[in-house]
């Protein structure tokens, strides 16, 4: 097991070292001179030259990745351009509304799309099933702003039953950080039920195929505990891994729906730093939600164990 | 021994069974996918002769009419006609109507380039890193790398930091699609490869190039076909998202996510500017998605299971 979870840790590091190269590659190539972005529009050849060489942007390429990197490992963002202050302050101020957000749709996700999935695929064919597919058909369709506006203008400007926009702390009121919550992580929810109740009812009904199925039927067994305990359970392994999978959906979504309703999370930070070309916090946002999806997709791999005890790594 | 079996064959017990082409062409869901993208098509070829005006034209007079209101036109020399703005005006007074179908122009472009391109570059790593073993390694592991920089951020920051065009737009939306088309032709690869034929071709003496163009290829082109339309319905998202979040196309481009961009600060007193266009976009990539469910039941029975359809 131990054995198992460094093997997998492992393995995770020439992919988080792509990512790197890559987040690295992607901001030196920008055009454009990032000292003279910072000495501004006033500073003499010599300050943009001695800045240069503050930050080492005169040194070759491989020797600037290898300090870059270390920095990064450390966990040294830097210092944003913008916002003055560091990026790793602004992450951590910021990572709290997020946090919030794709938990709650997460919940709302799969406490929607699990149930839907097992029904379907317990009546194939049936109205339900296909109901079930058009809608997720839907879901992958209409873009989450779209949703979020409809969402808006029929929940919060003609019903008038959740607030516009906006975001309360959790500490100031709880009742209320939820009320402000509950649209968003709605609209933000329906492409991952979409795309979680497609796989549990692929998975459900490939299990309610199997002999162990007729057998639980045979000895009498009432039929929810044959769906939960015998066909879901079995299912369990593709439903956790698209939950996984489905994380990077989630971050494309949580940049939008912040957007949308005004949230100050990261997804609103990294809108924000890329408008203002401030690319410390880009590429520290940008690795963040990077290692947050590695390592969320490592959990998944390790729940493997606890949904199926066959698996023995 | 459909070969043999003539379309007009005397025999009645002789049932010809459809081929390819006509079991896709008789599929409900590529009908209706199909006909709703060729009206979108149509709309957007014929835009400027649908009693549409400039897309780009700035009337204050005109500010903020509702849906199916009339306002007043001028023209260059200066003479004013009546002007019916079927979907409203915004807040600089152009026609939404007129912005919403150029805006298709940009949207099926989009989506129809970074599908193709995507495909080609997918196809060309994949078929690589399916055949050639030495290869496998570190294409594979950079593609893993790559997909797992979540794709809507990749695209953003790579058009951040060029200047926006529409080339710029269709390589930010490529780059974080093409891993996922050379994993899947990389998995074709693998299985094709094992294929009696493949191994007859390369016991004869037949080179890599040969096999791969003559037997590996063709058996790839129907499930690319399938993944090409995905991939499609989510660059018309993606570019739609870039747009709106003021990083895509310039703003004096109408694109669907440029006119919401614009529209959403007024929301809350005209709704119209933000529902037009995104109604025609969840249409859009809705029927896109519909015409990828039927050419994948249709045309590659086996990719529905992949995928867990």
């Amino acid at each position: 097991m131990l054995a198992f979870l460094l093997r997998r840790l492992a393995a995770t590091v020439p992919v988080l070292l792509v990512v790197a190269v890559v987040v690295f590659l992607i901001l030196r190539l920008t055009p454009g001179d990032p000292a003279a972005i910072i000495a501004g529009d006033n500073a003499s050849p010599d300050q943009v030259a001695a800045i240069r060489a503050g930050l080492g942007l005169d040194r070759p390429l491989a020797v600037q990745f290898g300090t870059w990197l270390a920095d990064m490992v450390q966990g040294r963002f830097g210092e944003s351009f913008y916002f003055k202050m560091s990026v790793n302050e602004l992450i951590g101020q910021r990572l709290g509304p997020t946090f919030a957000l794709a938990t709650l749709t997460i919940l709302i996700a799969v406490l929607v799309a699990v149930p839907l999935g097992v029904l379907a695929a317990w009546r194939h064919g049936s109205w339900l099933d296909r109901c079930l597919m058009g809608f997720s058909v839907l879901g992958f369709s209409v873009p989450i702003f779209v949703l979020g506006y409809v969402l808006i203008y029929v929940f919060s400007l003609k019903l008038g039953w959740f607030p516009v926009q906006g975001y309360v702390e959790m500490k100031e009121s709880f009742g209320r950080f939820l009320h402000h919550l509950v649209l968003p992580a709605c609209a933000l929810s329906v492409i991952y039920i979409a795309l979680i109740a497609r796989v549990t009812r692929a998975a459900v009904s490939e299990a309610l195929n199997e002999d162990y199925i007729r057998t639980a039927r045979a000895k009498g067994l009432p039929e929810h505990r044959v769906l939960i305990r015998h066909a879901l359970a079995n299912a369990a392994v593709p439903i956790a891994t698209v939950i996984g999978i489905g994380i990077a959906l989630l971050i494309g979504g949580v940049v939008v729906t912040e957007s949308v309703f005004a949230i100050p999370g990261l997804g609103r930070l990294t809108v924000d730093a890329v408008l203002a070309r401030d690319f410390p916090t880009v590429q520290g946002v940008i690795l963040f939600f990077s290692v947050a999806y590695v390592l969320v997709n490592l959990l998944v791999d390790l729940s493997y164990l606890l949904f199926d005890p066959r698996i023995r790594y | 021994m459909d070969t043999l079996v003539r379309e007009d064959s005397p025999d009645p017990t002789v049932i010809r069974r459809p081929g390819t082409f006509e079991r896709v062409r008789r599929n409900t869901s590529v009908r209706i996918g199909g006909a709703v993208l060729a009206v979108l098509l149509a709309l957007a070829l014929a835009a400027p002769w649908l009693g549409t005006t400039d897309p780009t034209l700035f009337d204050a007079g005109n500010r903020d009419l509702l849906p199916g209101e009339v306002g007043e036109l001028t023209d260059l020399e200066g003479k004013t006609a009546p002007f019916r703005f079927l979907m409203g005006a915004d807040s600089f007074g152009r026609d939404i109507y007129s912005r919403v179908l150029y805006g298709t122009r940009i949207s099926l472009l989009v989506g129809v380039a970074v599908a193709v391109v995507a495909l080609a570059f997918g196809m060309v790593i994949g078929l690589a890193a399916g055949y050639f073993r030495a290869l496998d390694g570190v294409l594979m592991r950079f593609m893993d790398g790559l997909m797992a920089i979540p794709g809507i951020l990749l695209a953003i920051a790579l058009v951040a930091l060029w200047k926006a065009s529409l080339a710029v737009v269709i390589i930010a939306i490529v780059i974080p699609e093409v891993p996922r088309v050379t994993r899947l032709v990389r998995s074709l690869v693998l299985t094709i490869r094992e294929e009696p034929y493949v191994e007859a071709a390369i016991s004869v003496g037949t080179s890599p190039v040969t096999i791969l163009h003559r037997h590996i290829l063709p058996n790839c082109v129907a499930p690319l076909i399938v993944q090409g339309t995905y991939v499609c319905a989510s660059a018309i998202l993606v570019e739609a998202i870039l747009s709106f979040l003021g990083v895509g196309l310039p703003t004096d481009v109408p694109t669907w996510g440029n006119i919401m961009a614009e529209g959403r600060v007024q929301f809350t007193q005209f709704p119209h500017n933000v529902f037009f266009p995104g109604i025609f976009l969840a249409l859009t990539v809705l029927a896109v998605n519909i015409l990828g469910d039927g050419l994948r039941d249709t045309l590659d029975p086996r990719f529905a299971k992949r995928t867990g359809n």
